[in-house]
């Protein structure tokens, strides 16, 4: 599929072995099964994109009449989620065909998109803090605990007569979280297409149950070496290492 | 809050089901996969289970004295550095943990064993 995301939940965390016996810290999510639901081309819109929905059961009475009317329009049923995700241009120009070839709005977006690829970048809405102070917020170091204490005040912020204002993006206390947050490079650990599952190593941003978007990931780690975790060879490493031992 | 059912049915595909049932006070011989170069090969670790942690994270700990000295080890149950577990003998013990045998040396560590039927 030439999508470059595909919409999920997050469903938990676990841990899994690998071949060498470490344990790596993994997320499941469950990636899909998408639906598109519009089609964004660069000759009416201005850019190609796809819109893809989660596919999920939706109580009737609970989508809209201009909501049902955008549905009905690329004959799919009704999402709750549904976001825009890029087209992968470069595999359709290789083909030689217009860069929205491939994708109709009614296809399936599955978890196989990603067989191929090492690394993912997920964004979700992170969990909300409320009305956070200075400490929890921006990592203050907070008050004296002893000494007349005052724990998790921020102190000072700023001079006094001049220049009689406080200074703009002087940090405070205030709403912290339910912000969307990107996590980039979290390795795949494993796909399960049955179940549409993908296993992510690291956390994710969100509650249980939140929805993420799961897109390839845009800037692999090392990519312009050709390094992509310790499973490929530096050449250059490779070579000092084997000297450094024939020395000894 | 109760498990996912999709979590539940990922830690049956993960979870080992070969390792045999064993409890704290059972002395276990536990045969580690060693690495040396490319080259594989099984140390044998006995000890007293100590404490046992379930769930799909579930460890155990195997403590033995060597040359005097108290060791302990902690193994997950999904570790791919376990190979076998063999239960030696088994004790009778009134605790889930036994970490009170740390405090105890020689005569006073000793377990009285059971059957096990």
């Amino acid at each position: 599929m030439p999508v470059n995301g595909i919409l999920g939940k997050k469903i938990g965390m676990t841990q899994v072995f690998d071949e060498k016996g470490e344990v790596h810290p993994i997320t499941v999510l469950q990636a899909g099964p998408c639906v598109v639901t519009q089609l964004k081309t660069a000759l009416k819109d201005g850019y190609d994109a796809a819109q893809i929905g989660l596919v999920e059961f939706v109580k009737a009475s609970k989508v809209g009449k201009p909501q049902a009317g955008h549905f009905a329009k690329s004959n799919v049923a009704p999402v709750k989620f549904q976001k825009e995700v890029a087209i992968e241009a470069a595999k359709a120009a290789a083909e030689g065909e217009a860069a929205t070839d491939g994708v109709k709005a009614g296809d399936r977006v599955l978890v196989d998109i990603f067989s191929d690829e090492k690394y993912v970048d997920v964004t979700g809405t992170s969990k909300g803090r409320g009305f956070a102070g200075v400490v929890r917020r921006h990592g203050f170091g907070g008050g004296p605990k002893s000494h007349g204490h005052m724990f998790q005040v921020q102190g000072s912020i700023g001079a006094s007569s001049f220049p009689s204002r406080v200074f703009p993006g002087q940090r405070m206390p205030g709403h912290m979280g339910v912000d969307k947050v990107t996590v980039r490079n979290l390795r795949i650990r494993g796909i399960d297409i049955d179940e549409n599952l993908i296993m992510v190593e690291g956390a994710v941003p969100g509650p249980r149950d939140g929805y993420v978007v799961i897109t390839k990931s845009k800037a692999p780690p090392r990519e312009r070496r050709g390094f992509a975790g310790s499973g490929t060879v530096d050449p250059l490493k490779a070579s000092k290492r084997a000297s450094g031992k024939k020395g000894k | 809050m109760s498990i996912h059912p999709v979590m539940q049915r990922l830690a049956d595909k993960l979870n080992r089901t070969d390792l045999p049932p064993f409890g704290p006070g059972d002395t276990v011989r536990v045969q580690v996969k060693i690495k040396e170069g490319d080259k594989e090969r099984l140390q044998a670790f006995e000890g007293v289970v100590i404490a046992r942690k379930n769930g799909p994270q579930g460890s155990f700990t195997v403590r033995k004295m060597s040359f005097g000295q108290g060791v302990e080890r902690i193994f997950p149950f999904n570790s791919k550095v376990l190979d076998k577990v063999e239960t030696v003998r088994s004790s009778k013990v009134r605790r889930a943990r036994l970490f009170y045998l740390r405090g105890l040396r020689g005569k006073a560590a000793r377990l009285k064993e059971i059957e096990r039927a």
